[in-house]
């Protein structure tokens, strides 16, 4: 709910006034009431393994995000990309291992809601907005604002709220097709509907399940010119296979293989990495 | 996914299209339903006379209409077909029917339970004699069963085909239960023979306008109802979580307590209707709860057009019209109708008659 866009790089717990925090059934209190990184981490996962019938898709993996880094995650196809955002998110739990949000959010024991609360946001890989609602509604469901059904019930969207709206209406580049159901949309478009649902959503950490894939190659370097400006305000996990993309954002790439991180770098050194090219191009 | 947005884009083309054609044809119908019970009311020799038969039909329809509409209230916007609203609808039938039935009994025992040689009344039916906590009744039954079914079925992520399955099974083992003489609800004869309501004589032409009345407030009351619902952002959200309930997660809100709410609201909803159908049709047994009765239900709504308000109740209307018209000129052939009319509409209407009309508006 910031009007303008000068957050002191997250260390502060952001001060929520209308208590968004609280469960969207209205039943419990205080998902999230900022967040505690002092040790400039936002997000560290341990040891997490998960295993699907014997198969490991995750296997002892240790990663650590910085607060306001934008990581780059590549990978050969079954690496354990999307299961590491699933794990994340709530969507998969793992068998062991820790997984924190800031200091004290234990990811393992929080639902998806309240880890969407909390502030970690995703996009799908395959782009996913309510498509009988119009652009415009899109947004205003996914703006930070209280979630529970009583809220809903009697919500109006402020002038401030529907400034925000605006705001990233024209950002995402969308402002011509505001009242044009989403489902009208090209697949460029949804994917940017669905970055700009995010933008809204004002998570901390962004999860971004190969957020090019279908742009054109004008829209691919807008994408990587508007993650690079939100990297400083938020810390964004971009799953991608795109390299000339990976190459142009990323100051930091982990290289993903049958479930453990393979190397950690700049692109630079992890395409010299004799591992990473032997799985690469080695079989 | 095509199909809500087809809808959704129809919509949005007859929104444009007039709403003052829409709202003088409501006000028209309304005009003609506020206007029969009053002309019940004359003396049968006059020309303008309508019939108890009539206005009984029209009353039982409009229950219907009602039940339609709370269908398609989580059907049409929130995704979830249930198959056992038939069960809601007679809960609050019979909640209203042991009132009538403590009414015609006066202060001896029902005469279901004389029969059945029982001396005194089962403890769930003490304070039925009162008409504010029958009412109460009417309301509590259907919306605790549909609460604790609900929060446990969406705890458990139970959506789709199963979703439906459970519900019509649901509605199902309520008709076995409803069947035994030993729960106490009068077996498989149901509740009949009701003479008295509120001490007014239930079949005097009064009573009865002013039952046909209280249907007509209650079907505008939920129509109203719905319209704000679906205009407000918890409208909204349903219709995000009918076609993207992992998105809508991932953006922070918990489908549970919305899926709960308009579940339970349907419920009460279906419950009040079986109250007033109770009364004027004057009898409830359990082959409401039959679950046959609760697809048909879903016929009413797909016919009309789901994920509309108005669809229900055309759907609601036209195909209980039918009924009582087919029933009476060839009674065999009705189920036959009733399937062939729904195979027509999944082939050639998928938006429901609804979608038929909007269409022809823009042409």
């Amino acid at each position: 709910m910031r009007a303008v866009p000068i957050p002191e790089l997250m260390l502060e717990p952001v001060f929520d006034p209308l208590g968004s925090g609280r469960d969207a059934i209205g039943t419990s209190t205080a998902a999230g009431k900022g967040l505690n990184v002092r040790h400039g981490t936002i997000l560290s996962l341990e040891d997490i393994n998960v295993s699907f019938d014997g198969f490991k898709a995750l296997n002892d993996l240790c990663l650590y995000i910085g607060v306001g880094e934008l990581r780059c995650i590549i990978g050969p196809n079954g690496a354990g990309k999307t299961t590491l955002m699933d794990v994340i998110t709530g969507k998969t739990r793992p068998d062991s291992g820790s997984a924190y949000f800031g200091e004290t959010l234990d990811l393992t024991r929080m639902s998806e809601v309240e880890i969407a609360q909390a502030g970690i946001g995703r996009k799908f890989q395959k782009p996913t907005v309510f498509e009988a609602l119009s652009v415009f509604e899109n947004l205003e469901l996914a703006q930070k604002t209280d979630k529970s059904v009583w809220a809903s019930l009697r919500a109006r969207l402020s002038g401030e709220q529907k400034d925000r709206i605006d705001e990233v209406l024209q950002t995402i580049r969308l402002d011509s097709s505001r009242q044009r159901p989403a489902g009208l949309l090209s697949h460029g478009q949804k994917q940017f509907l669905e970055i700009g649902m995010l933008l809204v959503q004002d998570p901390q950490l962004l999860l971004l399940d190969e957020p090019v894939a279908g742009m054109t190659d004008a829209e691919t370097e807008f994408t990587a010119e508007l993650f690079k400006s939100l990297a400083r305000q938020h810390s964004l996990m971009v799953v991608e296979h795109d390299m000339g993309f990976v190459g142009s954002i990323a100051d930091h790439v982990s290289v993903l293989h049958q479930g453990r991180v393979l190397a950690e770098g700049s692109l630079a050194q992890v395409q010299n990495d004799e591992r990473v090219i032997e799985v690469y191009l080695g079989r | 996914m095509t199909m809500p947005l087809n809808q959704t884009l129809l919509a949005r083309a007859s929104a444009r299209l007039g709403p003052q054609l829409s709202l003088g044809i409501g006000l028209l119908a309304l005009t003609v339903l506020l206007a029969l019970p009053l002309l019940h009311l004359l003396p049968a020799d006059n020309p303008l006379q309508v019939s108890a038969y009539t206005l009984t039909l029209v009353g039982k329809i409009l229950c219907y209409a009602i039940v339609a509409l709370a269908l398609d209230l989580v059907w049409g916007y929130a995704g979830l077909l249930s198959l056992g609203h038939g069960l809601f609808f007679a809960l609050g039938g019979y909640a209203m029917g042991m009132y009538l039935m403590r009414q015609s009994a006066g202060d001896g025992l029902p005469a279901f339970m004389s029969f059945l040689a029982w001396s005194e009344l089962p403890w769930y039916w003490y304070g039925t004699s009162s008409f504010l906590w029958a009412l109460g009744l009417v309301v509590l039954a259907p919306g605790l069963l549909a609460l604790v079914f609900g929060f446990f079925a969406f705890r458990s992520r139970i959506k789709g085909v199963y979703f439906s399955i459970m519900t019509q099974a649901l509605t199902f083992a309520g008709m076995l239960l409803f069947f035994r003489n030993e729960t106490g609800f009068g077996g498989n004869n149901g509740f009949t023979g009701f003479s008295r309501i509120l001490g007014f004589d239930i079949t005097a032409p009064g009573t009865r306008a002013l039952l046909f009345l209280a249907t007509v407030t209650l079907l505008v009351a939920s129509l109203y109802l719905g319209w704000r619902l679906a205009r407000s952002k918890f409208g909204r959200v349903l219709t995000a979580l009918r076609d993207a309930e992992n998105r809508l997660m991932f953006c922070g809100y918990d489908p549970r307590g919305y899926k709960l709410f308009i579940w339970v609201l349907s419920a009460v909803l279906c419950g009040l209707a079986g109250a007033l159908y109770v009364p004027q049709v004057g009898i409830i047994n359990p082959s409401e709860m039959a679950p046959t009765q609760s697809i048909e239900a879903a016929v009413w709504v797909a016919l009309g057009g789901r994920g509309t308000l108005i669809g229900p109740l055309l759907g609601a209307g036209l195909v209980n019209g039918m009924k009582s018209w087919f029933t009476v000129a060839f009674p065999e052939y009705w189920l036959f109708a009733l399937g062939a009319l729904f195979i027509l509409v999944t082939l050639f209407l998928p938006k429901g008659v609804i979608g038929l009309l909007r269409k022809r508006g823009e042409q």
